[in-house]
C-alpha cells in the first residue's frame, strides 16, 4: 500500500516504489509532526516518570492521608482523554482557569495564550499529558516501591546508608523493573499521541502541535492521500519498534547488571 | 522510621498541597457545570447558587443516553470477548509442552510487539468491505482482535505458577477437559482475570481513534465520539459543555472510586506480569 499512489477511494491504484517515503523527507509538514512526536515522547517520558516517582515516594511514606492521596492522584489516569483534553482547552483558554489564577495570585503579565502560542502550544500539550498520566506512573513505581523486603532497609541503615544515598544505592537499583514498564510505556504512549492533540488544538497553531499520529489521520481522511498516510504509519511503527526494542534491550542489561 | 515526626508532617503538607493542584481542573469542571451561565464571577471562587439546569441541558443537547448504552455494550461484549478467548488460548500455551506450542505463543507475543497503527488503515478498508462500517460489530471486532495478544501473555504468565495437581485430581474424577477449563482452571484465575478485565475496560471505553473513524457519519456514537462532537457545536458555552464532561465522565469515575482498591493493585500487577 505504501508503495502505491492509491488515494483510498479510486478503483485503480499504481505503484511507485519507495517516492512516498522520499516525499516525506522533502515535506515540512512530515519533518515537523516526526519533531513535535519526538519532542513529546522524550520530554512527557522524562518529566513523567520524574513526576511519577516522587509522587510514589511521598504517598509510600508513612503520612496519614497516603490512601486518599492515592487515589486523587490516580483518578486522572482512568478519565476519558477526550474528555480531559477538553476541560484543559478550557483550563488554558487566555480567559480560562489557569490564567485566571494567575491574575488572582500574581502579576498579570504571566498570563499567556497556552494553546494559541505557537512556541508555547507544545509545551502546554506535554504538560497536559504529564498531568493526566503522572499517577500511572506512580501506581507502577508504588508496586516496586512495596515490593522491596523491608529487611533490605534494616540492613541498608545498620550500614550506615540514609536520605540520599540510601535511596540512590538500595531503592533505585531495585525500582528497575518498574523503571523499564514506564519508561516503556510512556515513550511508546507519547509517539502515538493523538486524541489529546487532536481535541485541543488539532494540530494547530500553524502546525506548531502536528503529531504523527494526527499526520497520519489527515492525510488518510482528509487529503485523500491513503498511501502517503500508510507510509507516515510504517515509520510510526518503525519508531516505536526502535524506541522499545532498544530501550527494552537497554533497561534489561542494567536491571541484570544491578542483580 | 516508625514514628509520626515533624519531618512526616512536613512530607503530608507537601503531598496534599500537590494533590489539591493536581486535582483543581477536577473542581474547575465541577464548579462550572453548577453554575448559571450568566454568573460571570470568578471560576476560582465556588459557584453560590448551584443549578442543575446545565446538567439537563447537556443530557438533552449532546445524546449522551445513546452514547452511554452503546459504549456500555461495546466495553462489556469486547471485554467478555477477550476474557473468553485469551483464557482459553492461554491454557494449552501454557500447558501442553510440544513444540507448536512454544511457536503458537511466540506468534502471539509478535501480536504484542505491532503496534496498531500500522494496521489502522488496512483494518479500516476490511471493515469497509464488510460493510461494518458504522456498527457497533466493528469495535468489537477491533478491539478484541488488538487486546487477544497482551491478554492471553498475562494469562499464560500466571498460569505457569498455577499447580497442576487440581486439574489432575479433577481429570481422575472423570471431568473432560473443557469441564476441567471452566469448572477448575478458570476460577483459579480469577486475580489476573480481574486484571484483564480492569485494563481493557479502561481502554476500550476511553477510545477515541476507532469509533471517531468507524463510526463517523452514523447515528451509533461512544461516549468520546459524542461528547467531542458535542464540544464542537457548543464551543463558546462552556457551563453546559462542563455538564457534558461530567456526565460523560462519571460512569468510569463511579466505578474507579467504588473499585479503586482493585483497580491500583490490580495495574500495578498487571503491568509486572
Amino acid at each position: 500500500m505504501a508503495l502505491t499512489d492509491w488515494d483510498g477511494l479510486s478503483p485503480t491504484r499504481n505503484f511507485v516504489g519507495l517516492s512516498n517515503f522520499r516525499e516525506m523527507l522533502e515535506d515540512p509538514a512530515a519533518l515537523g509532526a516526526l519533531r513535535q512526536t519526538l519532542i513529546i515522547a522524550v520530554a512527557v517520558t522524562v518529566i513523567q516518570n520524574a513526576l511519577g516517582l516522587l509522587l510514589a515516594l511521598g504517598v509510600h511514606s508513612r503520612i496519614k492521608s497516603r490512601n486518599v492521596l492515592r487515589v486523587f492522584l490516580f483518578a486522572p489516569a482512568v478519565m476519558t482523554p477526550v474528555v480531559t483534553a477538553a476541560l484543559w482547552k478550557y483550563m488554558l483558554a487566555p480567559d480560562g482557569a489557569v490564567n485566571g489564577l494567575i491574575a488572582a495570585l500574581g502579576p498579570d503579565s504571566w498570563r499567556r495564550n497556552w494553546l494559541g502560542d505557537p512556541t508555547l502550544a507544545l509545551w502546554s500539550v506535554i504538560g497536559v499529558i504529564v498531568w493526566q498520566f503522572a499517577g500511572y506512573s506512580m501506581v507502577i513505581f508504588l508496586a516496586g516501591l512495596q515490593s522491596i523486603p523491608q529487611e533490605v532497609h534494616e540492613a541498608a541503615a545498620m550500614d550506615g546508608a540514609t536520605g540520599w544515598s540510601r535511596f540512590r544505592h538500595v531503592v533505585l537499583p531495585l525500582l528497575a523493573p518498574a523503571m523499564t514498564i514506564n519508561l516503556m510505556l510512556s515513550i511508546i504512549g507519547g509517539l502515538k499521541l493523538f486524541d489529546q492533540v487532536w481535541v485541543m488544538t488539532g494540530g494547530g497553531p500553524g502546525t506548531s502541535t502536528e503529531t504523527l499520529s494526527t499526520l497520519i489521520y489527515k492525510n488518510a481522511f482528509q487529503f485523500n492521500e491513503y498511501a502517503y498516510s500508510v507510509a507516515l504509519a510504517i515509520v510510526l511503527t518503525v519508531f516505536v519498534a526502535i524506541f522499545s526494542g532498544g530501550q527494552y534491550g537497554l533497561l534489561r542489561r542494567r536491571e541484570r547488571a544491578i542483580r | 522510621m516508625n514514628r509520626y515526626r515533624p519531618r512526616t508532617l512536613l512530607r503530608e503538607a507537601a503531598m496534599i498541597a500537590v494533590t489539591a493542584v493536581i486535582a483543581f481542573p477536577l473542581y474547575v469542571l465541577v464548579n462550572l457545570s453548577l453554575r448559571d451561565p450568566r454568573d460571570g464571577s470568578s471560576i476560582v471562587l465556588p459557584t453560590t447558587s448551584p443549578t442543575l439546569g446545565n446538567y439537563a441541558d447537556a443530557w438533552r443537547e449532546a445524546g449522551l443516553a445513546g452514547a452511554i448504552v452503546n459504549s456500555v455494550v461495546v466495553t462489556a461484549v469486547s471485554v467478555a470477548i477477550i476474557v473468553a478467548v485469551s483464557a482459553m488460548a492461554a491454557y494449552p500455551l501454557a500447558r501442553v509442552t510440544a513444540r507448536w506450542s512454544r511457536w503458537t505463543f511466540l506468534l502471539v507475543l509478535l501480536g504484542l510487539l505491532l503496534p496498531f497503527q500500522l494496521a489502522l488503515l488496512p483494518l479500516y478498508q476490511t471493515i469497509r468491505d464488510l460493510n461494518l462500517l458504522g456498527t457497533l460489530w466493528s469495535l468489537v471486532l477491533f478491539y478484541s482482535g488488538l487486546q487477544v495478544p497482551f491478554a492471553t501473555f498475562l494469562y499464560v504468565g500466571f498460569l505457569r505458577v498455577v499447580p497442576r495437581e487440581y486439574e489432575e485430581a479433577a481429570l481422575i474424577d472423570g471431568a473432560g477437559p473443557i469441564q476441567v477449563f471452566w469448572r477448575v482452571v478458570f476460577p483459579l484465575l480469577r486475580p489476573v482475570t480481574g486484571t484483564v478485565v480492569i485494563l481493557n475496560a479502561i481502554f476500550v471505553w476511553n477510545d477515541f481513534l476507532t469509533p471517531f473513524l468507524y463510526l463517523s457519519g452514523s447515528d451509533q456514537q461512544t461516549i468520546p465520539v459524542a461528547i467531542y462532537g458535542f464540544i464542537g457545536q457548543y464551543v463558546s458555552q462552556w457551563n453546559l459543555v462542563f455538564a457534558g464532561l461530567v456526565i460523560a465522565m462519571l460512569p468510569i469515575l463511579i466505578v474507579y472510586f467504588l473499585m479503586q482498591r482493585h483497580i491500583i493493585k490490580g495495574f500495578a500487577g498487571g503491568l509486572k506480569g
